[in-house]
């Protein structure tokens, strides 16, 4: 199953880092995003400051939507998925590779929203440990759970549009729990966000446990 | 064979017996389809419908008259008549969606992939019904439609998961593969509750202390009465709905395996046509029902 994961990851990160599509179009959206909600919330540093961590993580949702529809849009073209269907690759390992795939691409995406955040709000980014923990069990969680929901509307014609209704409210827990942990973070009591990191571990274990037994359904069923 | 006779035992039990009857049925053809009768009633769902309109109205009576007003929350308790059994089966119906959803995918016969959609939307409508009585009931009481309390945040997020799941149940696609794909979205719809429930509860109880005071919980007397007339009335309609909705979904199962039946039936007839059609020249040309038909034929019968 794991030689079958890195299989499908490195095909999923070799398709991404020859398209480019994250590096010019994901990742200045995102900036886009943070800069979007200064204009929103009036150039107050001190309130961008305050609110930089729901910030932060609503940023990064909107992020790992398109990469989520871009990881499962990879497989439409030229009955990807059948060839992947009949290829003899362990649906759950197709699935943690994808899934791995899209928590590379959301830790860069994250990384560079950090640094956005850093500049823009003039954010003091304390409690590293925390801090890396969170992104960490957060971008796990979004990942699993985007690569379990994006198969499920694969080769839809609405895909796009279905995808963040389906997605969104199962993320709302991991934008709580991780925004709640930058909080504690950047406010110098960590013990506060641990739990919630906690919290974070826990989605991402369920989520990735729920899809390597759903996949091989989606899979066929599809 | 009627619908009204097939899932007329309770609904889980007429999804596994009436799945298997259906594959036989495949040969009936194009002749099956006056045998589905246009109404979902039978004798002991109209009974059932007559019982719960009953229900609701002795409801109406205790709630709206006989049972007292609240001393503090005077005539605005009479909503939670409503809302509390409501919210009882709205969760009832997501739990059956779940279930439903998981025996869906050990079974793979469709009268579990339709108790799975029938109770989604009651779950949803029901939502809709605790969601706006909540908010007529918070007004009065709290000074706020909305406040952003565990209980009412999570119910609105359980609205958007029950309305993400019947989206994807909606879709024209091949009805296999849009089974298989709503039922792991339906057996994750009570884990998912779960997790929302508890992370938003988490998330409140963190931020605000306690939470808005909560309706007193002991009750007693008329109100008690009410509140369980309450659940009785809103446990018969919800019943009620949910046998119907079950039973237009499988008709619409059984629709759609009729349209493919009579395909298939017409394409048999072609092929018996052609394998004949040396014999006699002047074979009557079927009626065009599928498409495929008639390009066929007619290139066939212009040699002839």
């Amino acid at each position: 199953m794991w030689r079958d994961a890195a299989l499908v990851a490195g095909r999923d990160l070799r398709v991404e880092l020859r398209s480019r599509v994250t590096a010019n179009q994901v990742a200045p959206f995102s900036l886009l995003v943070l800069v979007l909600f200064a204009f929103a919330l009036d150039p107050d540093r001190q309130l961008l400051e305050r609110v930089a961590s729901g910030l932060y993580w609503t940023a990064v949702l909107f992020a790992a939507l398109l990469a989520i529809g871009r990881s499962a849009s990879i497989d439409e073209p030229g009955g990807v998925r059948d060839s992947l269907r009949l290829s003899g690759l362990d649906p759950a390992g197709i699935f943690v590779g994808k899934a791995a795939a899209v928590a590379a691409v959301l830790l860069m995406l994250e990384l560079l929203l950090a640094a956005g955040v850093i500049v823009l709000y003039g954010v003091d980014a304390s409690g590293a440990p925390l801090l890396a923990v969170t992104c960490l069990a957060a971008t796990v969680a979004v990942a699993s759970t985007g690569t379990l929901y994006g198969a499920l509307v694969s080769g839809l014609r609405v895909r796009e549009t279905l995808l963040p209704l389906l997605l969104l409210p199962v993320l709302a827990p991991v934008l709580i729990g991780a925004t709640r942990a930058f909080e504690a973070a950047l406010a110098g009591v960590p013990a506060d966000g641990w739990p919630w990191c906690g919290l974070l571990a826990g989605l991402a274990v369920l989520y990735s446990v729920a899809g390597a037994l759903a996949y091989g359904t989606l899979l066929e069923g599809s | 064979m009627t619908a009204t006779s097939t899932p007329g035992a309770p609904a889980g039990v007429a999804g596994g017996s009436s799945a298997s009857a259906a594959a036989p049925g495949a040969g009936r053809g194009p002749g099956a389809a006056a045998a589905v009768p246009a109404h979902t009633g039978s004798r002991a769902t109209r009974l059932l419908g007559a019982l719960a309109l009953a229900g609701v109205a002795l409801l109406v009576l205790y709630g709206l008259v006989w049972s007292p007003a609240d001393s503090e929350m005077a005539d605005s308790v009479r909503l939670m008549y409503i809302h509390v059994p409501a919210a009882s089966f709205l969760y009832v119906g997501c739990f059956l969606t779940t279930v439903a959803s998981a025996l869906w995918l050990r079974r793979r016969s469709p009268g579990w992939d339709a108790l799975a959609g029938a109770s989604a939307e009651i779950a949803l409508v029901f939502a809709a019904l605790v969601l706006g009585t909540g908010s007529l009931w918070g007004r009065p009481t709290w000074g706020t439609y909305w406040t952003w309390d565990a209980r009412l945040t999570s119910t609105a997020l359980l609205t958007a998961l029950l309305m993400g799941y019947l989206a994807l149940r909606r879709l024209d696609v091949d009805p296999a593969a849009r089974s298989s794909r709503a039922a792991v979205l339906g057996l994750l719809l009570v884990p998912n509750v779960i997790v929302v429930n508890r992370s938003v509860e988490w998330w409140r109880s963190l931020h605000q202390g306690s939470t808005l005071k909560r309706l007193d919980p002991t009750i007693e007397g008329d109100m008690l009465v009410a509140l369980m007339v309450g659940f009785l009335a809103i446990g018969l309609v919800f019943t009620w709905l949910l046998l119907h909705r079950f039973r237009v979904a499988w008709l619409e199962y059984r629709s759609e395996r009729l349209d493919l039946d009579a395909a298939v039936t017409d394409r048999r007839a072609e092929a018996a046509r052609e394998a004949h059609r040396g014999a006699s020249p002047t074979d009557p040309a079927g009626p065009a029902t599928s498409p495929g038909t008639p390009p066929t034929s007619t290139s066939g019968a212009t040699p002839a």
